[in-house]
């Protein structure tokens, strides 16, 4: 169980080891394998251990030969010989040895379920986090996916909108057209009424002056003699129709 | 283990015993070690026991000479 604090503070120390970390990176980019890495292939099983130190290999290497039980009778022949060569002597570090591992076997055989399953969720947790950090990065990268589509869908339209444009401008240049035109009509009646003005001006000051000239001419040649005729005339006229009313009038 | 018995002899004179090649077999077998069970899923107990009781024995054979005065019996 204490393996497994190693496994996550060695994953951790994995990326700080510089040669560790070469090694392992070493051996994944040797290009043995297609190069991508994804998805990452998981932990491996791991090799098997019986009674906590003996690995499953030497079980299986016995088996063909000896069977089921032949490799513990292996360790009971071989510690029964080391115990009477004296090859392993018995002293006061045997009783030591005995406690130690006593309370190891017995530590680890009730605290090693608990401890493993919460170093279990630790690495849980920890997958889990590096998992959600993929997911939203897929997401994003969909996300700009679906974002990159729309806007291909976008530049379909793009005829229209030039069409549109085009429009606009020719719009615009028709406008300007009308304008200048009406600006120019405008320029060329005002001088037309100009000229028309000058000359009914014209004709009119000659009219005036015309009669102005024969008014004075003939005022002017109204001479004494006529002037006490016309007025001895008009006298006259006056007495006669006096008299023809005054006798009108009596009648 | 890929090499067969008789073939020791061989094997053992086609290793790489230059510096380089010694500590490069030491860290292999380090990290295979490792690969095997450590750093896999649900290691148990065993990889950490097996290294404290190879600790133990060679512990015991470096310090035999040692202790070989605590014998109770002189003659086997």
């Amino acid at each position: 169980m204490l393996s497994r604090v190693i496994a996550v503070s060695a994953s951790g120390l994995k990326s700080t080891a510089p040669l560790g970390a070469g090694l392992v990176q070493a051996s994944r980019s040797l290009h043995t394998s297609s190069p991508s890495l994804a998805p990452v292939p998981a932990l491996p099983e791991g090799g098997k251990v019986r009674h906590g130190i003996l690995p499953e290999e030497f079980f299986q290497l016995l088996y063909p030969k000896t069977g089921a039980t032949g490799p513990y009778m292996l360790v009971t022949g071989l510690s029964v010989w080391l115990l009477s060569k004296e090859l392993y002597i018995i002293n006061h570090e045997t009783v030591a040895a005995l406690t130690v591992g006593t309370v190891f076997v017995l530590g680890v055989k009730k605290f090693g379920p608990s401890f493993a399953s919460a170093v279990d969720k630790m690495e849980e947790e920890k997958v889990a986090w590096i998992e959600e950090v993929k997911d939203q990065a897929m997401a994003c990268y969909a996300d700009a996916i679906e974002e990159e589509k729309k806007e291909q869908w976008r530049v379909e339209g793009r005829s229209m909108l030039f069409d549109a444009k085009r429009n606009n401008v020719s719009m615009l240049l028709e406008t300007n057209y009308r304008e200048r035109l009406h600006h120019a009509n405008h320029e060329v009646k005002r001088r037309l009424d100009y000229q028309l003005a000058l000359q009914h001006l014209k004709v009119r000051m000659e009219k005036e002056h015309m009669v102005n000239w024969v008014e004075k001419n003939v005022v002017g040649s109204i001479t004494a003699k006529q002037e006490q005729e016309s007025i001895a005339k008009c006298i006259s006229d006056l007495n006669v129709l006096a008299k023809k009313i005054q006798t009108e009038a009596t009648a | 283990m890929e090499v067969k018995l008789g073939e020791i002899g061989t094997w053992v004179g086609g290793r790489d015993f230059t510096p380089n090649g010694m500590i490069s077999s030491v860290r292999k077998g380090y990290e295979r070690y490792l690969n095997k069970y450590i750093h896999v899923k649900k290691g148990g107990i065993g990889g950490l026991s097996m290294v404290l009781a190879s600790y133990v024995v060679l512990s015991y054979v470096w310090s035999f000479d040692h202790i070989k005065h605590d014998r109770m019996r002189k003659y086997h």
